[in-house]
């Protein structure tokens, strides 16, 4: 006969809820992710760092795209958008313009944001555009049954390069960086309170941030690669970091097996896409500059 | 006395073993008892040495563990699992 | 309602199509466009990026079509009217957005200023050979809506009725010019804004407990929220229930897409708009849209000359295909004459339509320049013989 624990119920039974569930469509779970998958952990480390920056949820938007960590937006109760491939930093660019007040975090994969997603990538970080970006690295495709990704390490097994990957991997942080993003950072799941931290920090900040998170993918990535469960990973993670705050960011690239250099490495202040518009037009315009807000009589009536 | 308490949502684990492992104070284990999509959920060993710091939830995936602080005045009876494994 | 006036040029223009389709997105309150440039679209968005700093709103180019038709979406969700502008092989590239508009219902308006194709094409010669594309160019069962005007006035005009109609059907629009409209420079009079109908966003009223994204209370269109009113609600390409949450059943799905498809087919007689002209005693008629409606006149006037008994049928709706119309003709006339700046598209639908009960004569043209007047004339002269 079976001990259960506890109850079945989102609050326990003595009353007790978790701080995460008020940032959860409860209705919708359990979640599809995979047992060890690390998505759900980093969403514990965003939901505590909302409470943290005591950020206004009603003005809050989360953009995600497609793929696995793309399903975040399904999971949280805010005003959530599921977009297309590659497609969530253009989607946000837009909804920020059309209205400025809000908070708004693009959520999304490795895959979706820097293969087909890179073009808008980097020219959101070139623009310096206000968005929060919270990458979650799995180091692999996902959802779609484990292909290469421009951040698999070389020599990893995938199901595109059944033979070993032999492609230099994209080291993330360095090329936000130089396209020009304000905010750079990486933590593993293993680093929860960091992570949280670090999205925080980027609440304060204005202008691109952009975190990345590396996470396993025990389906696909850990077991083709012989490397364990999401348990074996975490450890890993454990072991194999080494927090170095402000390194270059040109030596925090990743390999198959290695150390990952985790930290803060950018932070830095330069005016944000919105802020520079407004500037140019007030120079060119003067008084005729009638400014960027959308007026809601003139679409609802 | 505790300082902490452990609650669990036993349905929505999968059983990834995050949470035993990264209990700063070895609070947890996976049970032998199994959910209705047949995972090993954890279940508390050691209560009396949680701290509350809610590690546990901030490591599971899957939303299904939380730890929170016990105002001290207040004396809880934690379930203990006894007879398994 | 009526038009914000901080949009609208009252006056009168003088202006080319792509100008005027600019003044037109003001004037039914557009303050958002994503754009990036393409010949011969290009001075739409140009004229918005020096308008709109003066009007209220924002315009961005972004680094591609991509980017630009999404952005606009975002733009729509975060509480504005929002377009785009392309022209073919941007177009191509807008067709999974315009998809995504089509599933998550967000009212948006796509202008297509058609160029020579395929390919790289024609950049600066007109064509109609993106009219099959507009209406099936993105994946899976979607509708749109489908406007072509014929002149600058039109262009003002109907992307008004562009505008308009996304909002109604919470749709995107897709408002077919191509590059002689686009360029042509004719007399536009722009009203004052109090004589101006806009359709307001189906904004919802309804309470955070009681509103359900993506429900409807029999009318087939959803009402609305912006991200930052308070709902918290989610929107998803992935087919979905009434709360926007992805539910990938047969039966959803079916409810679904059925839905987007019927709130559009059973408005087609206050969606299908169109010209006539001398109809009722007509042997032919000769179906046309767009620049080659004016060649198309040149033509029809002189085969009436002639004493041949021709109509036209100027569509101005383009999609829907106004079936009902050509099947209802085609129980009277002898023939159908379809000149398009392409080689054979909106005749196909005109035939299926006729299904049988009248020829359908296509007068095809690779693109490049427009139909001289002699060539429709001579199908005019036989199919009347037919």
């Amino acid at each position: 006969m079976l001990n259960i624990l506890d109850n079945n119920h989102d609050d326990a039974h003595d009353g007790t809820v978790n701080p995460v569930e008020q940032f959860l469509r409860s209705d919708r779970m359990p979640h599809i992710w995979c047992p060890g998958c690390g998505i759900g952990t980093t969403v514990n480390s965003f939901a505590h760092a909302l409470i943290e920056s005591k950020i206004d949820l009603e003005s809050l938007a989360l953009v995600s795209g497609i793929g696995c960590t793309g399903r975040v937006a399904g999971y949280v109760k805010l005003d959530s958008f599921h977009t297309t491939h590659g497609r969530a930093i253009p989607f946000a660019t837009g909804l920020k313009l059309a209205n400025p007040k809000l908070n708004v975090v693009v959520y999304s994969g490795d895959g979706d944001l820097s293969a087909i997603g890179g073009n808008h990538l980097i020219h959101a970080a070139r623009r310096n555009i206000d968005l929060k970006v919270i990458c979650v690295n799995n180091l692999i495709y996902a959802m779609t049954g484990g292909q290469t990704a421009p951040t698999t390490p070389g020599h990893a097994t995938t199901s595109t390069n059944p033979y070993g990957t032999f492609e230099p991997a994209f080291n993330l942080p360095h090329l936000v960086e130089a396209a020009g993003a304000v905010y750079v950072a990486r933590w593993t799941t293993f680093h929860v309170r960091q992570l949280a931290r670090s999205i925080s920090e980027a609440f304060q900040k204005k202008g691109f941030s952009f975190i990345e998170v590396i996470s396993p993918c025990p389906t696909l990535y850990q077991r083709r690669n012989k490397m364990g469960d999401g348990l074996d990973t975490m450890k890993y993670y454990k072991e194999k970091s080494k927090v170095k705050h402000g390194a270059p960011t040109s030596e925090v690239g990743l390999t198959l097996n290695g150390e990952i250099v985790v930290g803060k490495f950018v932070d830095r202040d330069r005016p944000d896409y919105q802020t520079m518009m407004r500037a140019q037009y007030v120079e060119s315009l003067g008084d005729r500059y009638l400014g960027d807000e959308v007026e809601t009589e003139c679409v609802c009536g | 006395m505790a300082k902490g308490r452990v609650s669990i949502v036993v349905e929505r684990c999968k059983a990834c073993g995050f949470c035993v492992e990264f209990c700063p104070t070895h609070v947890l284990a996976l049970s032998s008892a199994f959910n209705s999509k047949g995972y090993h959920p954890p279940h508390v060993v050691h209560p009396e040495k949680c701290s509350g710091c809610d590690l546990c939830g901030m490591y599971c995936p899957d939303f299904a563990i939380n730890g929170t602080k016990i105002p001290q005045d207040k004396v809880p009876q934690q379930k203990v699992a006894g007879g398994e494994k | 309602m009526k038009a914000d006036p901080h949009g609208v040029l009252t006056g009168t223009h003088f202006l080319d199509g792509d100008h005027a389709c600019c003044e037109g997105a003001l004037a039914a309150g557009a303050r958002f466009a994503a754009g990036y440039p393409i010949t011969p679209s290009t001075e739409v968005v140009e004229r918005f990026a020096a308008r709109v700093p003066t009007v209220g709103g924002c315009f961005i180019q972004m680094e591609d079509e991509l980017a630009a038709s999404i952005a606009l979406q975002g733009g729509v969700w975060g509480g504005a009217k929002a377009f785009t502008v392309t022209s073919g092989p941007g177009f191509s590239l807008m067709m999974e957005h315009i998809g995504y508009a089509a599933m998550t219902e967000t009212p948006c308006v796509f202008v297509d200023v058609q160029r020579g194709g395929p390919s790289t094409g024609l950049p600066t010669l007109p064509a109609q050979a993106d009219m099959m594309q507009a209406r099936w160019g993105s994946h899976g069962d979607y509708e749109i809506i489908a406007l072509c005007p014929n002149s600058p006035q039109e262009c003002f005009d109907l992307t008004i009725k562009a505008f308009n109609f996304a909002e109604e059907f919470r749709v995107p629009v897709m408002f077919m010019m191509d590059e002689v409209v686009g360029h042509m420079t004719e007399k536009v009079v722009i009203p004052p804004a109090d004589q101006i109908e806009v359709t307001p966003r189906k904004h919802t009223h309804k309470s955070v407990e009681d509103y359900l994204p993506y429900g409807t209370n029999g009318d087939m269109v959803p009402e609305m929220a912006h991200a930052g009113d308070g709902y918290k609600f989610h929107v998803t390409g992935l087919t979905h229930d009434e709360h926007g949450y992805p539910n990938m059943t047969p039966q959803v799905q079916d409810k679904l897409v059925r839905r987007l498809q019927n709130k559009i087919r059973s408005a087609t007689d206050r969606i299908c708009l169109f010209e006539e002209d001398r109809l009722d005693d007509a042997d032919v008629v000769v179906v046309s849209y767009g620049i080659t409606s004016r060649v198309a006149q040149r033509a029809i006037d002189a085969a009436r000359d002639r004493g041949l008994k021709v109509g036209k049928l100027r569509l101005i709706t383009a999609w829907p295909f106004p079936e009902k119309k050509i099947a209802d003709l085609a129980a009277h006339v002898k023939a159908f004459v379809v000149p398009e700046l392409n080689l054979g598209q909106m005749v196909h639908e005109v035939q299926r339509a006729a299904n049988g009960q009248a020829k359908t004569f296509a007068v095809s043209h690779a693109g490049g320049g427009v139909h001289n007047p002699d060539e429709i004339l001579n199908t005019i002269v036989e199919a009347s013989r037919c």
